[in-house]
């Protein structure tokens, strides 16, 4: 493979907390460094920035059971249209990825199929349904990177923690969704003025921290590694930080749609924006916000969750939960930026840095030696959102029409550069 | 005269100069009701389609009258024994329908947002007849008539609005409608039946009738429904009667004058005393009724004038 070198780049280095102007050199898939090479392809990026690609945990990929809603192929030209790496699979899937010969299945297709980086995780339980564990050991050899149940919380807090303790000891991490399921059962909306004006069934967002308080004290009679999948209100963000001042192994995410909107955009019952959890106040998205940029939340997702139009034209409570988010992560994070609620390596540090390092990957840097996984984008380039013009197969993106500034112009995954006209080039 | 509102899919959404405009309209169906030969040709060759996807006597029939009085071919569904049963969605029923060319459309359904879902789809005039908690302008707007024809005015009155707030579409339309036009307004009721953030309303929230009724000029009573009654929001329908069904004395805290009203059909004994729902100087449910046919007459009437003048003026802003 002939070595590559970026010249004259802003290197956004979330391991440095750098962004600086420089050169990057890469050769055989991985970072050479920054001095120059000899016969090097030279790409000049005319000051624009050069980042580690993203690693987006929680990427629903429909297969299998569903491809009619996103597969393998599409997720993965969705992922580097929109500066995507790794993507991380939920195993949410029909039927769910809960023994190794799905997972066999799953990996298989995301090798023939994806041209980035696609790591599973596996179900906690046998069909997700909370009573019995799944073969974590065996899913785990086959290559399962985490064990989730995905939306679905373990609500016998007897099964959740034996989950846990199996998991602790083959060093296994839990991906959890922290909720108190009887509380939010059939809730579409937080309660508040808008859900009770509209007349949307609604959960308190009290119910994020209960269910993230019980979680909390699982970890602490386990010891186990646990990453709650999303963290959206400010309560919990007080539990979370005083859990990981104690020492627990507990690190956060949270999704780009709840950092970047709030339960006003739902408007007249606009299911695009029905998300899982709902979407929360303002002051919450502030406050969830601040936690990204001081660190307490560690990582960004988008969630991808591909919905066709028929799942999504329904009445609001009918309509299905999830957005897709592949390609809008990035410009949609660029608001954070563009606000002034966080800088660039701060941000990449959310979106590339920590979730590679909870999973254990040497992606997400821009050190030597770690895997030539980039992505070159413009900060400031302003685009019309269209979501017809997206890779996924689904087109649920809230962000359809939206004005946004941020476009990917090129993504390599392991020193091969993606070629896929990326969103914004519309 | 202005009603420029093309559905009407709530209160929320209207100018107080359209609800005056309606009532005023209203008033002159509540004449032509009590003649001997109630008929007017406003809606003379336009086809009215009532679509009940959750159960309705009273509504209903009060629409399907509004529609014959005013001369409109009028047909209703029965949309729970229909082909949504058999899987077709609500979009595909919307756009069957549409293409047999209705003018009116008037929907119940029990998901909030799912008549707005509806007119989205559709090109005639769509009328809210109650989706899920959402809203149900027509009942507010019977109400507000009621209202106005009982005490001479529709502002600076005010308004306690009793019972089961958080499940009730009513009491939300009311709460637009009476607050668009200046009323004070209080909600009254057990907080478990209350909705969180109703205080940021610009409402009043009460937990006991002594309170709320306290010189109140209006007094809405909600239906509590059955299914809410044993345990699940209220311990039993015994202590909420104690507590919150109208009888004598707590609507002696109200002004000596106050009206009680009533969208029905009513638990008697559960939110309401027989003495006080029968008692002729006080009670004006069945005056709700008869104003029910008169704004529905009205309503139509506007909408359907609103669906010509499309045509008629070809994109011309007037």
């Amino acid at each position: 493979m002939i070595p590559t070198i970026f010249t004259n780049a802003r290197l956004i280095d979330p391991e440095k907390g750098t962004d600086t102007i420089g050169t990057l050199a890469i050769k055989d898939g991985v970072i050479a460094g920054p001095q120059g090479l000899d016969g090097a392809t030279q790409i000049d990026c005319d000051g624009k920035c050069l980042a580690p690609g993203i690693v987006d945990i929680g990427v629903k990929v429909s297969e299998p059971g569903e491809r009619h809603k996103e597969s393998f192929r599409t997720a993965g030209l969705a992922a580097a249209a929109g500066g995507v790496t790794t993507i991380v699979t939920r195993p949410d899937t029909l039927p769910a990825i809960d023994t190794p010969e799905v997972l066999e299945f799953v990996r298989r297709r995301a090798n023939e199929a994806a041209p980035v980086n696609v790591l599973p995780m596996a179900a906690l339980t046998r069909g997700r349904e909370g009573r019995e564990m799944a073969e974590i050991g065996f899913l785990l050899d086959a290559g399962a990177v985490a064990f989730t149940d995905c939306d679905r919380v373990t609500e016998n807090p007897k099964v959740f923690s034996r989950c846990m303790t199996y998991a602790a000891a083959l060093g296994a991490l839990v991906v959890a969704h922290p909720q108190e399921p009887t509380l939010s059962a059939g809730a579409a909306a937080t309660s508040g003025k808008f859900a009770a004006l509209k007349g949307i069934p609604a959960v308190s967002p009290l119910a994020e921290r209960m269910g993230l308080d019980r979680d909390i004290a699982i970890v602490e009679m386990t010891g186990g590694r646990y990453h709650a999948d999303q963290i959206t209100t400010a309560r919990a963000v007080v539990r979370l930080q005083r859990a990981k001042e104690a020492g627990l192994d507990v690190t956060a995410g949270v999704s780009i749609h709840h950092l970047t909107l709030n339960e006003l955009d739902v408007g007249d019952y606009r299911t695009f924006f029905k998300v899982k959890p709902p979407l929360r106040s303002e002051d919450d998205r502030l406050a969830v916000a601040e936690a990204v940029a001081t660190g307490v939340i560690d990582v960004i997702s988008s969630m991808h969750t591909p919905q066709d139009e028929e799942s999504k034209r329904l009445p609001f409570e009918e309509a299905a939960s999830g957005a897709i988010g592949l390609e809008t992560l990035l410009p949609a994070s660029m608001r954070l930026y563009h606000a002034g609620q966080i800088d660039l390596p701060g941000l990449w540090r959310a979106l590339s840095l920590n979730p590679a390092k909870r999973l254990g990957l040497s992606s997400g840097r821009l050190a030597p030696e770690a895997p030539a996984d980039l992505v070159l984008f413009d900060p400031d380039a302003p685009f019309v959102m269209n979501r017809f013009k997206l890779q996924s197969k689904s087109k649920n993106t809230p962000f359809d029409e939206a004005r946004m500034e941020g476009r990917v112009l090129d993504t390599w995954v392991a020193g091969e550069r993606i070629n896929v006209a990326p969103i914004s080039d519309v | 005269m202005s009603f420029r509102a093309r559905h009407l899919l709530g209160i929320e959404h209207l100018a107080p100069d359209e609800i005056t405009t309606l009532l005023d309209l209203a008033d002159t169906y509540v004449d032509l009701n009590r003649r001997d030969v109630k008929h007017d040709t406003a809606l003379t060759g336009l086809t009215q389609i009532n679509m009940f996807f959750e159960n309705s006597t009273r509504t209903q029939a009060s629409f399907e009258i509004a529609g014959k009085r005013l001369g409109a071919d009028v047909m209703n569904m029965n949309m729970q024994a229909s082909s949504t049963k058999k899987g077709e969605t609500l979009v595909d029923t919307a756009l069957t329908l549409n293409a047999m060319h209705p003018d009116l459309l008037v929907v119940r359904h029990p998901n909030s947002g799912a008549v707005n879902l509806l007119a989205q789809k559709v090109n005639c005039a769509v009328l809210n007849a109650g989706d899920g908690r959402h809203e149900h302008p027509t009942q507010a707007l019977l109400d507000a008539l009621t209202i106005r024809r009982a005490k001479g005015r529709l502002h600076r009155l005010t308004v306690a609005i009793c019972g089961d707030i958080s499940h009730s579409r009513v009491a939300r339309s009311n709460i637009h409608l009476l607050g668009k036009m200046e009323n004070r307004i209080r909600l009254v009721g057990p907080p478990t039946l209350m909705p969180s953030g109703a205080a940021e309303w610009g409402v009043e929230v009460c937990n006991t009738m002594e309170e709320g009724l306290k010189d109140a000029d209006v007094v809405m009573m909600l239906r509590l429904q059955k299914e809410r009654m044993d345990g699940a929001f209220i311990p039993s329908e015994r202590e909420y009667y104690h507590r919150y069904g109208l009888d004598a004395k707590k609507l002696s805290h109200a002004k000596g004058d106050a009206i009680v009203m009533h969208p029905g059909p009513m638990n008697r004994g559960v939110e309401i005393d027989s003495t006080i729902a029968d008692d002729i100087n006080r009670s004006v449910i069945q005056d709700q009724v008869e104003m029910g046919v008169a704004v529905r007459m009205a309503a139509m009437n506007l909408l359907a004038r609103n669906l010509h003048s499309k045509h008629e003026d070809n994109g011309v802003m007037v």
